[in-house]
């Protein structure tokens, strides 16, 4: 017992790591033209740090998280996580995608335990599993299948997959894009929370300037296609943070005009 | 038919306000009480057929089998009425009763037409009961038939299936493997596997092995073509999520592709299997000296007609058993699939 908690607390430090971008260009090939997607983005985020990334569509916020992840190399400069170079993706850094990508032939259950039983653990591990479940709210789903799920439900059962490993950096591509405002609202509550309680890094992609300034510590504005860094805005907000806290609501408006919408508001 | 009349009747008066199709259409599709009885009376046709009127021939089978029908009629007569009584039973009892019906009608047609009035040419067309007899008085030659038959066929089926799946799972993963291996897929997988007969029984030291490798060949090549095309459109976002939470190369085979492709897979065994059958019985008789393709040879060899329907009706049971069989595994093992895809 006091071997498997040692463990835990050498593998998974209830710390969030940092990490350093440094001046990382990416491009993609398409039928032999070169299409720049970041250009020169350079970024220091503290351990334990809330940051939202803001840019209109297709600029490559996706693509910045799958360097972060590890799931692509950049074609130049270099990214970190505490000092060690990123080439591969790592349990510790996490990934909710846009979609839930929940895995069709495995129950809830089975799909939170992807990381554990991955990484060889999840027999000695098992009750991470239902704690991850339980925190979430779908403890009466264990044995359901994705397709019996709502997408609300769906995406936070990829939200329990990726926590159930206790992340260090915890990567969030637009999760409650597609959810009803009702549950999104909940959804952003619980993950402020989550991330108070475990103090693991978070990178947020999302299209909505409210939801940034409502959960980030720190904002950053990219530019259209390819991303540079067009703004490093911070958000010194207590929490829980109120919606129409005028100090917010400055913010707002002044992130709108730096994406282009000036003239709405 | 005046049997159908009175339940008619009865049906149309009960549900006359919200029926809007004939009620013997629906009184068919449910099969209820009155199809139930109707079961009854082809069966006591064909057994008094059988008991009351002189055969042409000279058959020994002939009051055997008029038991067993007047049998089969008192079980459709008790099953009717005692439907309620019987659960599930009687429920697939009620749901099969109008395919008794046609079988019993079938089967009073079959035997006066070649039994009674001679009206198919007699070696070629034998009666219900020359086939009963069959199966009484030539059962041991035919149960090791079925025995020898069952054993070619699963041992040659296991061993395609598997070779196929492995092959498949390789040339979908690795891209070294997929270009030696499928252009040699493409070159050879079309030619039918009887194709390989000649060439596989001088090859190979006895007709069972060489058999084995026809039928081995013929399931391999669905099953390898549809494992790759399954593992090779397995999304990359599913390999994506999987590597993040840590996953080795050996975890995304076993636990993301596989599963992926699984129901690729399956859709390879059902054409495998399809495609093993034509030629066991190929190779049967051809080849080997044992099997129900050979019986059927030798049945057809010595004119005894009555022993090749006898085959016949056995082979279509195995087959159509184990297509069953490997649909049951399947619903098993992809239970999740079941509202993700009509099936
Ligand atoms: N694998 C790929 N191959 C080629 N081009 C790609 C690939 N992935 C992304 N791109 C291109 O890179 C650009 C940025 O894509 P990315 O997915 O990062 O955008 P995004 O900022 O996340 O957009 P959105 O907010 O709509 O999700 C797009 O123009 C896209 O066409
Ligand atoms: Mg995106």
């Amino acid at each position: 017992m006091v071997a498997a908690a040692l463990h835990e607390a050498i593998a998974y430090p209830a710390v969030g790591a940092a990490l350093d971008i440094e001046h990382v260009n990416h491009a993609f090939d398409i039928d032999g033209v070169v299409l720049p997607v970041l250009e020169d983005v350079s970024l220091a985020i503290e351990p334990g740090e809330f940051v939202a990334l803001l840019g209109p569509s297709g600029c490559g916020k996706s693509t910045l998280l799958r360097l972060v992840a590890g799931l692509e190399k950049p074609r130049s400069g270099v990214l970190r996580e505490d000092d060690i170079r990123i080439t591969g993706p790592h349990p510790s850094r996490v990934v909710v995608f846009q979609d839930p990508t929940l895995f069709p032939w495995r129950s809830v259950w089975d799909n939170v335990a992807l990381g554990l039983e991955a990484q060889g653990i999840l027999k000695s591990q098992r009750q991470r599993v239902d704690a991850a479940i339980d925190l979430v709210g779908l403890s009466a789903f264990r044995k359901a299948y994705p397709h019996q799920l709502s997408g609300g439900m769906a995406q936070r059962v990829a939200l329990a997959r990726a926590l159930v490993n206790d992340p260090k950096v915890l990567i969030l591509d637009e999760p409650l894009g597609k959810l009803d405002s009702l549950t999104r609202i909940t959804m952003q509550a619980e993950i402020v929370s989550l991330w108070q309680r475990k103090g693991f890094t978070t990178l947020l992609v999302t299209h909505d300037a409210e939801e940034a300034l409502f959960l980030a510590n720190r904002v950053i504005v990219l530019s259209d296609r390819p991303a540079r860094v067009k703004a490093d805005i911070r958000v010194d907000r207590p929490y829980p943070r109120h919606r129409g806290d005028p100090y917010l609501a400055d913010l707002r408006r002044q992130i709108l005009g730096l994406l282009g919408l000036d003239a709405t508001w | 038919m005046s049997t159908y009349s009175v339940s008619d009747a009865s049906a149309a008066a009960g549900q006359a306000a919200a029926d809007v199709s004939p009620g013997w259409l629906e009184k068919l599709r449910s099969g209820g009480y009155g199809v139930g009885l109707a079961a009854a009376v082809p069966w006591l046709a064909f057994g008094a057929s059988c008991l009351y009127w002189e055969d042409l021939g000279d058959w020994s089978r002939t009051h055997g089998l008029a038991i067993a029908a007047f049998g089969i009629a008192a079980l459709a007569l008790l099953g009717t009425i005692g439907a309620d009584f019987l659960g599930s039973a009687g429920v697939a009892l009620r749901r099969r009763a109008p395919w008794l019906v046609a079988l019993g009608s079938f089967l009073t047609v079959w035997e006066v037409a070649t039994a009674k009035f001679g009206w198919l040419p007699l070696p070629f067309f034998p009666p219900p009961q020359a086939i009963l007899e069959v199966y009484t008085d030539d059962m041991p030659k035919l149960f090791d038939s079925v025995i020898a038959s069952v054993k070619l066929q699963l041992g040659g089926y296991i061993i395609g299936a598997a070779i196929g799946f492995l092959t498949g799972v390789s040339i979908g993963w690795s891209q070294k493997v997929g270009y030696w291996v499928h252009p040699i897929l493409r070159f050879i997988g079309p030619l039918p596997a009887t194709a390989w007969l000649p060439f596989a029984f001088f090859t190979f030291p006895s007709s069972w092995s060489a058999s084995t490798f026809l039928i081995a060949l013929a399931t391999g090549f669905p099953v390898t073509v549809l494992t790759w095309s399954g593992v090779a459109s397995v999304p990359n976002a599913y390999y994506d999520v999987a590597r993040t939470l840590g996953a080795k190369p050996s975890f995304l085979v076993l636990k993301v592709a596989i599963p992926a492709a699984l129901p690729h897979v399956f859709v390879g065994l059902f054409m495998g299997l399809g495609a093993s059958f034509a030629v066991l019985v190929v190779a049967e008789m051809i080849g080997v000296k044992a099997g129900l393709g050979w019986y059927l040879q030798w049945a057809q060899g010595w004119a005894a007609y009555a022993n090749m329907y006898a085959a016949l009706i056995v082979m279509s049971l195995l087959c159509s058993g184990a297509i069953t069989l490997l649909f049951k595994t399947r619903d098993r093992l992809l239970v999740w699939q079941k509202g993700v895809v009509k099936w």
